[in-house]
């Protein structure tokens, strides 16, 4: 809960969030590239920062939590320290994706879309990242693990802490 | 940089970006798209670059950091021209000697030259290869020689001269013309006729219309839009400002995934490079016509890719699609005149005016014109993205480009057009691919995935796989797609567990026609088609599934077991101590058993047990022999010398 209280206040107090819907110029079709902006910027979107969006481009609370529970690249809560990120995607699948992320999943005890209490990891299903070549492919914090099996998955994960 | 304000002018640029460049000056191309810098690219630019200055090479030879080659399965790519020798798989610690030998000395490297699998002949021209020998690369073949981040590359090749002769030397109903004569299909999905499309929203009322380009690109297994958004992004904005002179639009906007960060980069650079030199802007070419473009980025979701779901998303809502009585080319973005076509379709166009719609459809067949790009992933060897002419055979693009099945394992079916195309079996490999075969054989173009598979691929599991896909990106707006979907998935889970009952086949059929006819978008009218697809050719394993309770691929985990023949196992202890649920018994000389109430099926055992002792088994539909009495476990060594 430490960090997450820190999260929140680094969010509102540094006018981060000012700065990026200034840019934007109050326009309410901007909504979804000013979220995006406040993901990238925080990793989540916090409740504060979506009251302050809301009021700026003046759509309705309801409206942006609709935004933000619909796509994919919003989280509601914070993140963990790591993501892990396992392709699902075709070419992944018939290679042996599904058994790759059994593997992370019993490893860090999280389910696809969860991020576990000490904040440590986050895990992700992707469904493409077009480098099919290496599949199947986990990237932890965007670093690509390709070919791999779920023999290999423990020493990858054990260096992060 | 100097406004361009006549095609004359850009002439006279592209002259003098070519007297300045030394055609014979060496120059190094490597591949720097996402997959190549996943595959280690990035690591070997920056040795490329510290080992030109350590070798005192600076004015000596050009490097070049292009966008995507195609030929993934070999990455990082790298090519030295004016030869155009070919080295693939390359490391940092491999550029020195490049740099010292075959830059300095003129002598190729043979080890790190591609090797044909048949001959062991070593081939030195990236051409010569059978990957890129047998395509036809119009569209996607600048990629291997631009550095995306500057135009000047694009014009030394001839950009923009397309949008300077469609501005200048004809109207814009001649180039609508063109367009429509080439028969220029949508390389998205459907395959729409792009020309009607243009025609359409051309002739709709309204002062205001949009462009759009849809880089939403979402099918997995797909990625030839994010290359050439990547790795050629004018020619992308070319085709899409010529297509908006066509129509009538003056505003345009490339829609394109927030998962594709270096595309959204490299286009952002496009636009300023391409605004700085006139190409957009007010006035583009002296012509009178104005014309601007935004990036939208899309925060993912697959429905997104629909077109009206796509514009309600630029709008700043949520991208769910509306039904389409009214076409979107008449009342899209903003209830105004909107034209979409995909990546694809938009870079094709450059090629079609500045050549001329008669040479277009010279190439590919009676219904489908020109090239398309495949990406062929799955299991074949030669993994990429190939150009072809529409036409060409299933069989020559796996074959012949793609190198055949690794490990001499059998060809299963091969699935084209993503979540809503089919899987098409060894019979059809003789089909000439365009649409409409596709279409008949029960699946589609799509954009252009093909998944390769083999004897190792359940198709029960990939029917499953996808309506989970298409379950879990369904928006959930209309009733028939989110629940249709729902239940034909809960039946094939059922179904792969072994829980399968006699008529499930029958009710999947029903299901299928049902969601086909009534749902919504073009998700939920094909989310059958892998279903129906595989029903239709692989009856047999879906029968195997429910009647023998058998998983003939060895793929459903609730089917299969994995049991050590005692006979075989040399009690080596490797699958012991990889075991992750440690549900191995044995220990050195005693031989290993799976205790079955322990095993995940993860397959590690299997994977790791060395092949020339083969003593993991994997088996389905019969049961697994008892263990090895624990008294008979020993094994007696004979000694080392003997």
């Amino acid at each position: 809960m430490k960090e997450r209280k820190k999260v929140k206040t680094a969010a509102t107090a540094n006018g981060k969030i000012d700065k990026i819907i200034d840019k934007y110029q109050g326009d309410a079709s901007a909504l979804i590239q000013v979220l995006l902006e406040i993901q990238s910027e925080h990793h989540w979107l916090p409740k504060e920062a979506l009251d302050k969006v809301s009021k700026k481009l003046e759509v309705p609370l309801n409206q942006i939590q609709h935004v933000a529970t619909f796509y994919k690249a919003f989280s509601l809560v914070p993140r963990g320290r790591h993501e892990i990120q396992v392709c699902m995607g075709t070419a992944c699948h018939i290679r042996g994706a599904p058994r790759i992320l059994d593997r992370v999943q019993d490893l860090t005890g999280i389910r696809p879309g969860e991020t576990d209490l000490d904040l440590k990891f986050s895990l992700e299903t992707v469904n493409c990242l077009g480098c099919c070549a290496m599949g199947p492919v986990m990237v932890v914090d965007g670093k690509y693990h390709g070919k791999t099996v779920p023999a290999k998955i423990e020493d990858v994960l054990k260096n992060y802490d | 940089m100097p406004r361009i304000n006549s095609p004359a002018g850009l002439e006279e640029l592209r002259k003098d970006i070519l007297s300045k460049r030394d055609p014979n000056k060496p120059c190094i191309t490597l591949c720097s798209g996402t997959a190549c810098h996943a595959s280690g690219s990035k690591e070997v630019a920056a040795s490329i670059e510290e080992e030109i200055k350590k070798q005192g090479l600076s004015a000596e030879v050009d490097f070049r950091k292009t966008g995507c080659h195609g030929f993934c399965e070999k990455g990082p790519i790298i090519v030295i021209h004016p030869e155009k020798i070919c080295y693939l798989q390359i490391e940092p610690e491999d550029v020195p000697e490049i740099i010292s030998q075959t830059i300095k000395e003129k002598k190729v490297i043979e080890r790190l030259l591609y090797t044909d699998p048949n001959t062991n002949e070593k081939i030195i021209h990236e051409f010569e290869i059978p990957f890129y020998k047998n395509q036809e690369r119009l569209v996607f073949g600048s990629n291997g020689e631009i550095d995306p981040a500057s135009i000047d590359d694009y014009l030394a090749l001839g950009g923009y001269s397309a949008l300077a002769k469609a501005l200048s030397q004809m109207t814009p109903e001649q180039v609508l013309e063109e367009v429509k004569k080439s028969n220029l299909r949508g390389r998205g999905g459907g395959g729409f006729p792009a020309g009607r499309k243009w025609e359409e929203c051309r002739n709709a009322p309204g002062d205001i219309k949009y462009v759009i380009v849809n880089a939403d690109e979402g099918d997995p297994g797909a990625y030839m839009d994010r290359s050439l958004l990547e790795g050629n992004p004018h020619s992308v904005l070319e085709g899409l400002t010529i297509g908006a002179y066509a129509i009538g639009s003056h505003e345009g906007y490339i829609y394109v995934r927030q998962e594709y960060p270096l595309a959204v980069e490299n286009v952002g650079i496009a636009i300023q490079q391409a605004k700085e030199h006139g190409f957009l802007g007010d006035n583009i070419f002296g012509s009178g016509f104005d014309f601007t473009v935004k990036v939208h980025r899309g925060a993912g979701a697959f429905v997104s890719g629909e077109s009206s779901a796509l514009m309600t998303a630029i709008e700043g809502r949520v991208g769910e699609p509306r039904p389409k009585y009214i076409h979107t080319a008449v009342k899209g973005v903003r209830d105004r005149p909107s034209c979409l076509n995909n990546v694809e379709t938009w870079a094709t166009v450059p090629l079609i005016i500045n050549k001329g719609a008669d040479w277009f459809t010279q190439l590919g067949t009676e219904g489908s014109k020109g090239t398309k790009i495949f990406s062929l992933v799955g299991k074949v060897n030669n993994t990429g993205l190939v150009e072809v002419p529409m036409g060409i055979t299933l069989r020559d693009i796996i074959y012949k480009l793609g190198g055949g099945i690794p490990g001499g394992k059998k060809f299963k079916a091969v699935q084209t057009g993503g979540p809503s195309g089919g899987c098409i079996p060894e019979e059809q490999l003789d089909m000439k691919v365009d649409f409409d075969e596709l279409a008949k054989a029960g699946s589609m173009m799509g954009s252009g995935g093909m998944i390769v598979m083999d004897e190792d691929t359940c198709m029960v599991d990939v029917a499953r796989y996808f309506l989970d896909f298409l379950s879990d990106e369904s928006c959930g707006k209309c009733v028939p797609c989110r629940e249709g979907i729902r239940q034909m998935l809960k039946i094939l889970t059922n179904i792969s567990k072994g829980k399968g009952k006699e008529g499930d086949i029958e009710l999947l059929e029903e299901l299928s026609e049902v969601t086909r006819d009534a749902s919504l978008c073009a998700l939920g009218r094909t989310a059958a088609n892998p279903v129906l697809s595989t029903i239709r050719y692989f009856r047999d394993e879906y029968e195997a599934h429910i009647k023998e309770k058998r998983c003939p691929a060895y793929v459903c985990k609730a089917l299969i077991s994995y049991y050590i023949d005692s006979e075989k196992c040399q009690a080596c202890m490797i699958c012991l101590r990889q075991c992750p649920a440690g549900a191995i018994a044995g220990g050195k000389n005693q031989i290993h058993v799976i205790d079955q109430e322990k095993c995940t099926k993860c397959g590690t055992c299997f994977e790791v047990c060395p092949p020339r002792f083969g003593a993991v088994k994997k088996i389905s539909g019969e049961p697994v022999p008892p263990p090895i009495p624990e008294e008979a476990r020993m094994i007696a060594r004979k000694s080392k010398e003997t």
